[in-house]
């Protein structure tokens, strides 16, 4: 792999890991309420 | 993104994941699922009723990624499609087939455990639909194929409808039969002003098979058992007049570009204005027709 390859994939893999982030994090939230509102 | 950069081993952008789940299409999908949870004489918890659209939106991206990992081959020869994250190289096909499955697998799941056991059913059922009776099995081998596969697109409001009472009823049947006709005169419309692609990616497309003229009296053919059935939940006292005469009155210029189109003899793609129109105003028409039928039944509630 090239230095330019390299860099490309580190940071299509940081762009990922942050959107992942982000839908586990909404996921949370969202099974959290869910909890509720079966409790309800 | 430099165009040096071999794509194929490079992990998909997140931006095209999301480009596989056809956003545009996912909210005309959203929107009539979430029309048939809300014509529902039942009352769901928001947070829950929010689920199940979700769900929704998730399984039909689910649907759409198969359909993608399935059909790169002739998207990469069709203009319209070529761009795609798979006929465009910019993924490669394993990812878009494990992102698909995960996708579906977890919407049916969340659905059966957040909403209940019917929505998820009819869900699952519609993504299989879509997938192998749509894609892999019809599509390619009859020019009926978007008939059959307009029922995928026919369930959300089915979908949404049991989540909110876990049963399925006349009225919700009466919105899928009512996207299941909606689907022929809506796609033929556009299949006519961009036959040449379907023709050259071997799809047997109406027009491509059957010819112009046909297509058009099939495109008129479909609008009068389309229209019954738009009416039908009002003469049947499942709405009232305002859904009623909404009906009707969203119907009239749909009977009259298909009755102009059924008319025609234009072969010149670029001056298929009533085709392009109708298309256009068919997206119009089920919005108008679904929005119209939430706001008649919270009157009547």
């Amino acid at each position: 792999m090239t230095p330019a390859e390299e860099a490309e994939v580190r940071r299509r893999q940081r762009s990922r890991a942050l959107v992942t982030a982000l839908v586990l994090g909404a996921l949370v939230i969202l099974f959290y309420a869910i909890a509720i509102a079966k409790m309800a | 993104m430099t165009a040096s950069v071999q794509t194929q081993h490079l992990p998909a952008d997140w931006r095209d994941l999301l480009a596989l789940t056809k956003p545009r299409v996912v909210t005309l999908v959203v929107f009539t699922g979430l029309c048939g949870l809300l014509a529902a004489p039942a009352h769901i918890h928001p947070v829950l009723g929010f689920t199940a659209i979700l769900c929704i939106a998730l399984g039909a991206g689910a649907a759409a990624a198969l359909n993608q990992w399935y059909e790169a081959d002739i998207d990469a020869m069709m203009k319209r499609t070529a761009d795609r994250p798979l006929p465009a190289g910019r993924m490669d096909r394993q990812s878009a087939l494990h992102f698909g499955v995960g996708l579906g697998v977890f919407s049916v799941l969340l659905m059966g455990l957040a909403v209940n056991v019917v929505a998820a059913a009819i869900l699952s059922v519609s993504i299989l639909f879509y997938v192998f009776v749509y894609t892999v099995w019809l599509k390619r081998r009859t020019p009926q194929n978007i008939v059959i596969g307009g029922a995928a697109g026919a369930f959300p409001p089915l979908i949404g409808w049991a989540a909110a009472t876990g049963r399925i009823e006349l009225l919700p049947l009466l919105l899928f039969a009512l996207i299941f006709l909606w689907t022929p005169p809506h796609f033929w419309a556009l299949s006519l002003f961009v036959k040449s692609d379907y023709a050259k990616a071997g799809v047997p497309m109406l027009p491509v098979v059957a010819g112009l003229r046909v297509t058009r009296g099939q495109i008129l053919l479909y609008t009068f058992p389309m229209i019954a059935v738009a009416v039908a939940p009002w003469y049947l006292g499942l709405a009232g007049a305002l859904y009623g005469l909404s009906a009707i009155i969203l119907s009239i210029p749909f009977m009259a570009l298909a009755a102009q189109i059924s008319l025609s003899t234009e072969t010149d793609p670029a001056s298929m204005k009533p085709e392009r129109r109708l298309f256009a105003y068919s997206i119009l028409y089920l919005f108008g027709l679904f929005g119209m039928l939430v706001a008649d039944r919270m009157v009547l509630a």
